[in-house]
C-alpha cells in the first residue's frame, strides 16, 4: 500500500506575523519555519498504517514550495516517512491554492498512491482548498477533518470520523481517496534519535515543472492563479479594557449592566 | 568555528525542544515541589534515544557526539533541572568511561542497556574527606582472586536513589594518591553494596542525591574500567565531559530566566507603564541575554573540541565557571525583575533561583574551576 | 453569464441554517453591484420545508435538486448537483457559508469549475467586476485583501455571524426543479451516520455567546459551573488549548490555533491567560469579557470588560445576576 502525504511548512504559531513596510507583504526574515500541525497529525496517521499493516507499506511525504520545505520533509522522514519529494520551481511562484493543487495532482498521478493524507488547512493561509481540490482533480473522493480513521481488513476502505459543526459524521470511504486530519486524529510522535540519523541518509527527490506532462508556465504559480493577495491589514486594536472594581458581587452586577445597557449584547 | 547548525543538529535541538515543552513543563512545578524523581519523561527521553546519546549505534545507541547533547541538554534544563541533571549524567559520565575505556565485555554488557535507559547510570567520585580534593579519596578496593572486596562510603551521588549502575571511583593502591585511584562499574544488587540516606536539598528537588555504603562488598574483577590505577585519568577525562553538561545546564536555567523576565517585562505595569519600558529593566534583561549568548558559545565550542578529541580541560572549566556564573546572576535578576512575585512559588523563576545555586557547586566548585583554569596558564 | 449571485444553502436536519440567510445578505450587498438577483441553490434529500423556507427570503429563484443519494452530505453528490445548477443557473458568484460544509465543497467545486475561490471572507465585496475579500490568515493574527483575477466564476466562503441574517418578507421565489442523475454508486465516501456532540448546545462556531473556561477550572467537574452560566445566557461553552490537553474539555470545544475559530456577539473568557494561539481564535468577538486572577493576564488586553478576580468566586455571581435578567 503506497500512502503519500502532503506536508507544508508554516510559521511557528508562537510567531508575531509583521507585515513589509508597504503593508503588501508579510515579513519572513527571522520567521522561524515548522511543519503545519494539522499535517503532523496526518504523517502520524500515515506511520501508524504503515505499523500496522507490516506488509510493503510505504509513507512518501510531498510537499510544494521553495528550498526551506525540505527541512519539514527531513522532519518528515526523520519521524519514520521512507521517502520525500520536493515539488518546487520557479515558475511557481506566487500560486494560490487552486493552483498549488493542480499541480500536486500531477505529482501524485506520476507516483500513485492508494491513500493521500493532509492537514485539514494550512495555519498560515487557513484556506482548506488544497486537497479537496487535489482529491477533485484525481477524480477520488474526499473526506476533511478528520477525527478517527479505520482502514478495513482488505485494505481497499476507511472507516472515517469527520467533525462537523455540532457533532461528527461517521463517512464509509473507498480507496484510493484523500483524508484530511484534525486534531485529536491522534499524538503525533517525536522524530527519534535514530530517526534524525537515519533521515539523513535519504535522498530527497525534486520535481520540478519539466517532470510534469501536461503544464506550462502559464497553468502554474502566480500566472495560473485566479486569486491575488493585494494587500495586508492589521487587527483593529480594541479600545482598553474597562476594569470593573469592589467586591465580586459589584463586579458581576455592574457587568451585567454594561453588558445590557453599553454595549448591548444581552 | 562552523556558527550554523546541521539539519541533524537543527533536529535534534527541536525534538528536544518539543519534548521538554510538550512533556516536561507542564508537571516540571510539581515534581519540584513534591521532589518527585521523573522515572516516566526519563523512559520517554530513552525512547526517543536520548539517554544513549553517545552511545555508538552497534550498541543501540544514537551515536551522536556531544555537541548534539548539549543542545538536547540546554533544552532540557530550561525547563526542568531535575531531569536535566538526570539526563547529563547518565549521558556523560556513566556512559562515557564505558564507551571510552571500557573492555568489549563491559560495553557489550551495559551500554545496550544504558541506552534504553533499562540501567539508568551515577556515578560516585567524592567522599566525605574528599570533595574538591578528589584524588585523596579513600574508598577501598582490594583485589582477591578474580573479584575485588570494596569497603568505604561515597557521597553526593546524583541519582543515586534510582540508578541501577554506577561508575566508581576506588582506591586500588594505597602507596600511590592520583595512581593508586580506579574504575569500576557497580550494579545496583551487588550484595554488600547498598544506596544510603537521601540529601534534602535547596534545589534540583526532582532529583536524588544519595550516599553509596559498601561493606565487603565483592565486585567481579571485570567490572574494572580499564586497568589499575588509570581512575583518576579516567575520573577527570569524565569530568570534562561532565563540566560541559553543567555549562550546559547553566545555559538552560539562565535562558529560563531571561524567557520569564521578558514575559513578564512585557505584561507587567507599574506607573502606568509596562516595566519592560524601564530602562533599569531594559539593562538587566541586555545583561542577562549579553552573558547567556557567551555561556552558550564557550559550552558550544568544548562540546566541539570534545567531539574532536583535542584536550578541552581549560575550555570545559572556562565554560562551567563562566556559564554557571551567568546563570546564578540571570536568576537573581529574573527575581529582581519580577518583583514579590518572583518570590512566590506561584511563578517559575523561584525554582530557576534555586536550581541554578548547584551548578557552581558540583562538578568542580567555581574555586575549582579557577585552579583548574590558572593551572593550564601557570604550568604549562 | 449571469450577473446572479448565488447561494449555496446549507440544510441540516431538513433545516435552513442561519448562515444562509447571512449569505442572502451578503449576496444582496453584491448583487446591487453586479446588476444581477440572488438566487438560492438547494441540495438534499427531503427538504421539501427547508425550500419553503428559502423561498421567504427577498431572492428570485430557488434551485432545488431533490434526490435521496443527496439525503447526507457527501462531497462528490453534492459537487455533482451544484454543477448541475451552476450551469443552469450560470451565476457570476457563488457564496458558501465557511462551515464545514461549505468549505469542503466550495474547494471541489470551485476546482472543477476552474473558479476562483476565497475562503472564509469576513467582507465580501465587488469592485470592476473583480470579486474583492478580507479574510483573516495567520490563524487571524492578521488580514488579506484578497481579489479574484479571472474572467469566469467567483466563488467565496463567508464566516457565520458577520453579516446580519436577512429578514424574510416579499413574494415567495420562484422554485426551479433541476433535474441532475446522482447514483451512490459514483460516490466513494459516503456519510453512514451523524452523532451530535453538543448536547443540546450550539456549536461554539455558531454560538453567539461563548463562556469560556482555562486550565485553571483545575477538573473536568468544575467545568459545570460554566455550564450553569450558559444555561442561562443560552451560550455554548468553550475551552482554551490548556484545558483540552489536561482533559477537562473535549476538543470540539476548544477555541484557537489548533481548535476552533469563534465570532459570536459575547465571549466570557474565564480564568483564560490570553495565549496568541487561543487570541486568534476568539478576538473577532464583538465584545469580550475577561475574568482572571492574575491583572497582568494578556487577556485584559483583548477585552472589553474585565474583572480581576477569582472565577470561583465570580462566576456563581454572574450566573445569578443574568437569571434576574432572564427571569425578570
Amino acid at each position: 500500500m503506497k500512502i503519500g502525504v502532503l506536508v507544508k511548512n508554516v510559521p511557528d504559531t508562537e510567531t508575531k506575523i509583521k507585515l513589509t513596510s508597504d503593508g503588501t507583504g508579510i515579513e519572513t526574515q527571522g520567521v522561524k519555519f515548522v511543519m503545519n500541525p494539522f499535517d503532523e497529525y496526518a504523517v502520524e496517521a500515515a506511520l501508524q498504517f504503515k505499523e500496522k499493516i507490516k506488509d510493503d507499506a510505504t509513507v512518501t511525504v510531498v510537499s510544494l514550495g521553495p528550498d526551506r520545505v525540505v527541512e519539514t520533509l527531513r522532519t518528515a522522514l526523520a519521524m519514520g516517512a521512507d521517502d520525500a519529494v520536493h515539488v518546487w520551481d520557479d515558475a511557481f511562484e506566487g500560486g494560490d491554492m487552486l493552483t498549488n493543487a493542480r499541480i500536486l495532482a500531477k505529482v501524485i498521478e506520476k507516483i500513485g498512491f492508494d491513500l493521500i493524507l493532509g492537514g485539514k488547512q494550512g495555519i498560515d493561509y487557513d484556506a482548506m482548498q488544497t486537497c479537496a481540490a487535489v482529491a477533485e482533480h484525481l477524480g477520488i473522493p474526499q473526506v476533511q477533518i478528520v477525527i478517527a480513521l479505520e482502514l478495513s481488513e482488505d485494505k481497499t476502505a476507511l472507516v472515517a470520523r469527520r467533525r462537523i459543526e455540532g457533532g461528527d459524521e461517521v463517512v464509509d470511504i473507498k480507496l484510493p481517496a484523500v483524508v484530511t486530519c484534525e486534531k485529536g486524529l491522534n499524538e503525533p510522535r517525536y522524530a527519534s534519535l535514530p530517526g534524525i540519523m537515519k533521515a539523513k541518509k535519504k535522498e530527497i527527490k525534486k520535481i520540478g515543472l519539466a517532470d510534469l506532462d501536461g503544464l506550462t508556465a502559464d497553468d502554474v504559480g502566480s500566472m495560473g492563479s485566479t486569486t491575488k493577495i493585494v494587500g495586508y491589514e492589521s487587527l483593529a486594536q480594541r479600545p482598553s479594557c474597562r476594569m470593573l472594581e469592589g467586591e465580586p458581587a459589584q463586579q458581576a452586577a455592574d457587568l451585567v449592566r454594561a453588558l445590557r445597557e453599553e454595549s448591548k449584547v444581552i | 568555528m562552523k556558527l550554523g547548525l546541521s539539519d541533524e543538529e537543527r533536529m535534534v535541538q527541536e525534538t528536544a525542544r518539543e519534548f521538554a515543552d510538550s512533556e516536561i513543563a507542564p508537571v516540571a512545578a510539581n515534581n519540584d515541589a513534591e521532589g518527585r524523581f521523573p522515572a516516566d519523561i526519563v523512559k520517554k527521553l530513552a525512547e526517543l534515544g536520548f539517554m544513549g546519546m553517545l552511545i555508538p549505534e552497534k550498541y543501540g545507541g544514537a551515536g551522536l557526539g556531544n555537541f548534539c547533547l548539549v543542545l538536547a541538554l540546554e533544552e532540557i534544563n530550561r525547563v526542568c533541572a531535575s531531569t536535566g541533571v538526570t539526563m547529563s549524567v547518565h549521558n556523560s559520565l556513566a556512559t562515557s568511561p564505558i564507551i571510552k575505556f571500557g573492555s568489549d565485555y563491559l560495553k557489550e554488557t551495559y551500554l545496550p542497556k544504558l541506552a534504553t535507559s533499562e540501567m539508568l547510570g551515577a556515578y560516585a567520585l567524592s567522599e566525605a574527606e574528599a570533595g574538591s580534593d578528589a584524588a585523596s579519596l579513600k574508598c577501598r578496593a582490594v583485589k582477591d582472586g578474580d573479584e575485588y572486596v570494596v569497603n568505604g562510603t561515597k557521597l553526593w551521588v546524583t541519582t543515586g536513589a534510582h540508578a541501577d549502575l554506577f561508575i566508581v571511583m576506588l582506591r586500588t593502591d594505597t602507596e600511590k594518591r592520583s595512581k593508586g585511584i580506579s574504575a569500576f562499574v557497580v550494579e545496583r544488587d551487588t550484595p554488600g553494596f547498598k544506596v544510603g540516606k537521601k540529601e534534602n536539598k535547596l534545589g534540583l528537588r526532582g532529583s536524588s542525591t544519595t550516599e553509596l555504603i559498601f561493606e565487603d562488598c565483592r565486585l567481579p574483577a571485570k567490572n574494572l574500567i580499564g586497568e589499575e590505577g588509570i581512575g583518576f585519568v579516567i575520573a577527570m577525562a569524565t569530568l570534562d565531559g561532565g563540566r560541559i553538561g553543567i555549562g550546559t545546564q547553566a545555559v538552560g536555567i539562565a535562558q529560563a530566566c531571561l524567557d520569564a523576565s521578558v514575559a513578564y517585562a512585557k505584561e507587567r505595569e507599574q506607573f502606568g507603564r509596562k516595566i519592560g519600558e524601564f530602562q533599569a529593566i531594559q539593562w538587566k534583561i541586555a545583561d542577562m541575554a549579553t552573558a547567556i549568548e557567551a555561556s552558550r558559545l564557550m559550552v558550544y565550542r568544548a562540546a566541539r573540541m570534545r567531539d574532536m578529541d583535542v584536550p578541552h580541560t581549560k575550555e570545559a572549566a572556562m565554560a562551567k565557571l563562566f556559564a554557571s556564573e551567568a546563570a546564578n546572576r540571570a536568576a537573581r535578576e529574573a527575581v529582581q525583575i519580577h518583583g514579590g512575585a518572583g518570590y512566590l512559588k506561584d511563578f517559575p523563576v523561584e525554582r530557576y533561583f534555586r536550581d541554578a545555586r548547584i551548578t557552581e557547586l558540583y562538578e568542580g566548585t567555581s574555586e575549582v574551576q579557577r585552579i583548574v583554569i590558572s593551572r593550564s596558564y601557570l604550568q604549562a | 453569464m449571469t450577473n446572479d449571485i448565488l447561494v449555496f444553502a446549507e440544510i441540516r436536519d431538513g433545516s435552513f441554517k442561519k448562515i444562509n440567510a447571512e449569505l442572502i445578505s451578503a449576496g444582496l450587498n453584491l448583487a446591487e453591484k453586479s446588476g444581477g438577483a440572488v438566487n438560492v441553490a438547494a441540495l438534499g434529500g427531503d427538504i421539501d420545508a427547508a425550500i419553503e423556507d428559502a423561498r421567504k427570503y427577498p431572492i428570485q429563484k430557488v434551485y432545488a435538486v431533490k434526490n435521496a443519494v443527496l439525503a447526507n452530505y457527501s462531497t462528490q453528490g453534492f459537487a455533482d448537483a451544484l454543477e448541475a445548477v451552476v450551469k443552469q443557473a450560470e451565476p457570476a458568484i457563488v457564496l458558501f457559508g465557511a462551515t464545514a460544509m461549505g468549505k469542503d465543497l466550495s474547494a471541489r467545486v470551485a476546482a472543477r469549475l476552474g473558479a476562483a475561490l476565497l475562503t472564509d471572507c469576513t467582507e465580501v465585496d465587488l469592485e470592476d467586476g473583480s470579486l474583492k475579500v478580507k479574510r483573516p490568515v495567520f490563524s487571524g493574527k492578521v488580514y488579506a485583501n484578497v481579489v479574484s483575477t479571472n474572467d469566469g466564476i467567483k466563488m467565496a466562503s463567508v464566516r457565520p455571524n458577520i453579516y446580519p441574517a436577512s429578514d424574510q418578507g416579499g413574494d415567495p421565489a420562484e422554485l426551479v426543479d433541476v433535474a441532475c442523475d446522482l447514483s451512490a454508486d459514483n460516490i466513494g465516501a459516503m456519510v453512514t451516520a451523524i452523532e451530535s456532540t453538543a448536547a443540546g448546545r450550539k456549536d461554539v462556531t455558531e454560538a453567539e455567546i461563548i463562556v469560556a473556561g482555562g486550565r485553571s477550572l483545575k477538573s473536568e467537574e468544575n467545568f459545570k459551573i460554566l455550564e450553569e452560566l450558559a444555561d442561562v445566557l443560552g451560550a455554548s461553552v468553550g475551552a482554551s488549548r490548556a484545558a483540552v490537553d489536561a482533559g477537562y474539555a473535549p476538543h470540539s470545544q476548544q477555541v484557537g490555533q489548533t481548535g476552533k475559530v469563534v465570532n459570536p456577539k459575547l465571549y466570557i473568557a474565564c480564568g483564560i491567560s490570553g495565549a496568541i494561539q487561543h487570541l486568534v481564535g476568539m478576538r473577532t468577538s464583538k465584545v469580550i469579557v475577561a475574568i482572571n486572577k492574575d491583572a497582568n493576564a494578556p487577556i485584559f488586553q483583548h477585552a472589553d470588560y474585565g474583572i480581576e478576580g477569582d472565577l470561583f468566586d465570580v462566576v456563581p455571581l454572574l450566573t445569578e445576576e443574568f437569571k434576574k435578567i432572564v427571569e425578570g
